[in-house]
């Protein structure tokens, strides 16, 4: 519509106006490669430093490539950590299925049968997820040591499926809230009661909404340290707290630090690579008005 | 009405949710207020009545003064980096770059990674090691005449600058999210109206897109911000408890942990919860005041 009138003007510029935009793109796309070089580095420098042999392995020559593909580095850091990175499957996989069953059931009661006070509960519970751990971790391990729930993955699962309340509802409140209240109502005419409505409205329409919090608690609690470095004994670390560990002793080479650094990361990395949108979805949650 | 009893039911399924919360977080913080106003120092409880004193002491104590300019330090560097970092690769990616899906999950993809895992990776990148030992980015940058930096372990405070290198590497790509979704939310008509009127790009996003920006720049800097305040995994994994790179997170756990001052412990924590409340019980209120108009 504004072409038009816009035409007298466009002429004396149409020389230009395309070298410019050339050059503009030319730099955007520079400057976009440059920040994704700065992003993958730290991980560049895992993998071919995990890929090295041994004897190539060697502060100055940091960057070089491996002269092969060899997997020393990861079988040593696999001897190290890998007891550390099964506990961290036992640990984060319960977690987050009991953590989502917990959320959508709240999500549920806290958008389809609002009560009077149930904003102000779910705003209560919302404080809970910026709160510094360091605030309650004294009354946790006392409260924890008096429950004999100190030193094991139990504990912890018990800490991290409490801890993941506000998140885990917030983002089924707000995934319900979708859910037309029409649908709800269809059903009760029909009979159906609290739990049936449940079943056969809200959790065939729940599969996402599953999906993005037990990829968000899967991703969390697999990197969790604090909650882990304080209530688990040796036996039972999961693996961050097994690879600060490792990345604290002199006696481990730094190629080894660096390959047991990757094969931490891997899991999530993997289902971040799989399935990011939904990963996208849980982080953007936490922003509240993102 | 069949529904009364389904109302209970949906209340009674809520209740474990709502008692776990108020014993574990509202339950705790008040434990956690109790013991910072005690005398407990040592592995046994001492609830003996202390008053303010562990605050006034903790206030008084050159550490904790160092903690408190180490966190202004890493947080001005990290709030400011995370944010222009991620404002110009939002601004970038609007464009309806060829590829933008790739360059996304490039810059996102750290935040899928433990602090733990980048402290380590970061810990070698930026070793601050000389003459043979010289490594990590430092060969790289004497590979271009530059260098070498003293990375975390230069001189205080500016070390702590430095800390914030991998927390922007980390974070900037949430900012950038977050800003490409603030961006995409701007009607076209708004940018064509401008273009109209003859503004040039730059004016547009100056006067025009920035300024539609300032809710989501307000999330970005309270996440960012009490992200800050909390920082902890990264420092232990970059500098295990180097006490130049302190915080306060670290300090109660070492007075926790390792001195078994408990009350002094308690008393950092209780200041780390006041600190992050100020920034953000007014955004929960705001938040979801302005849910519930639309």
């Amino acid at each position: 519509m504004t072409a038009p009138a816009l035409a007298p003007k466009a002429p004396p510029m149409a020389g230009a106006r395309p070298r410019r935009r050339w050059a503009g793109t030319l730099v955007r796309y520079a400057i976009l490669l440059a920040f994704t070089a700065f992003f993958l580095l730290p991980v560049w420098l895992m993998l071919i430093t995990g890929l090295k042999r041994f004897a190539e392995v060697d502060l100055a020559h940091m960057w070089d490539l491996p002269s092969g593909i060899f997997l020393e580095n990861f079988s040593a850091a696999l001897a190290k950590l890998g007891p550390n990175l099964l506990n961290s499957v036992l640990l984060a996989v319960p977690a987050a299925g009991i953590s989502a069953l917990l959320g959508s059931m709240n999500g549920y009661v806290l958008s389809k049968w609002k009560f009077r006070g149930s904003d102000f509960i779910f705003t209560a519970f919302l404080f809970g997820m910026f709160i510094p751990y360091q605030s309650i971790l004294i009354p946790l391990v006392q409260f924890l040591s008096a429950i004999h729930l100190v030193g094991g993955i139990p504990g912890l699962i018990l800490v991290h499926v409490i801890y993941g309340i506000p998140i885990t509802t917030l983002i089924f409140r707000n995934y319900y809230a979708t859910v037309p209240n029409e649908l709800v109502e269809a059903g009760r005419i029909d009979g159906a009661g609290f739990f049936g409505i449940y079943r056969h409205v809200i959790l065939p329409l729940s599969v996402p909404g599953f999906a993005v919090v037990l990829i968000w608690q899967f991703t969390n609690i697999w990197n969790e340290f604090l909650f882990a470095i304080v209530l688990t004994r040796p036996g039972s670390w999961p693996v961050t707290v097994a690879l600060n560990n490792l990345a604290g002793s002199q006696i481990v080479e730094w190629n080894v630090q660096m390959a047991g650094a990757l094969l931490a990361a891997l899991p999530t990395l993997l289902v971040y690579i799989v399935l990011g949108r939904f990963f996208l979805r849980g982080l953007m949650a936490g922003a509240l008005k993102g | 009405m069949g529904s009364l009893r389904s109302r209970w039911v949906a209340v009674a399924m809520l209740s474990p949710s709502i008692l776990a919360v108020a014993i574990f977080v509202y339950g705790f913080i008040g434990w956690s207020a109790r013991v910072s106003l005690s005398e407990w120092r040592g592995l046994n409880p001492d609830y003996a009545w202390a008053g303010l004193q562990n605050f006034i002491n903790l206030f008084g104590d050159r550490r904790f003064q160092i903690d408190m300019r180490n966190t202004l330090v890493f947080t001005s560097f990290f709030v400011i980096g995370a944010v222009a970092v991620g404002l110009g690769l939002a601004i970038l990616l609007d464009r309806h770059i060829r590829g933008e899906g790739i360059f996304r999950s490039v810059f996102l993809f750290p935040l899928a990674i433990s602090l733990i895992v980048t402290g380590v990776a970061w810990r070698w990148m930026m070793n601050p090691a000389t003459g043979d030992r010289v490594s990590g980015l430092n060969l790289l940058l004497g590979g271009i005449g530059l260098g070498p930096l003293q990375w975390h372990t230069t001189d205080p405070p500016w070390g702590m600058a430095f800390v914030a290198l991998p927390a922007v590497w980390q974070m900037s790509g949430f900012t950038m999210a977050l800003f490409l979704g603030g961006l995409r939310a701007i009607p076209e008509e708004l940018k064509e109206a401008a273009r109209v009127d003859g503004a040039t790009e730059f004016q547009i996003y100056r006067r025009v897109i920035i300024p539609l920006l300032r809710p989501v720049l307000l999330s970005a800097l309270i996440i960012l911000g009490h992200l800050s305040l909390k920082v902890f995994d990264l420092i232990v994994a970059l500098s295990g408890k180097d006490i130049r790179l302190d915080v306060p997170a670290i300090y109660m756990w070492t007075t926790t942990f390792d001195a078994n001052n408990y009350a002094q412990g308690a008393a950092i924590g209780i200041v780390l919860l006041v600190s992050v409340a100020v920034l953000v019980v007014p955004y929960l209120w705001w938040s979801l005041r302005t849910e519930a108009e639309l």
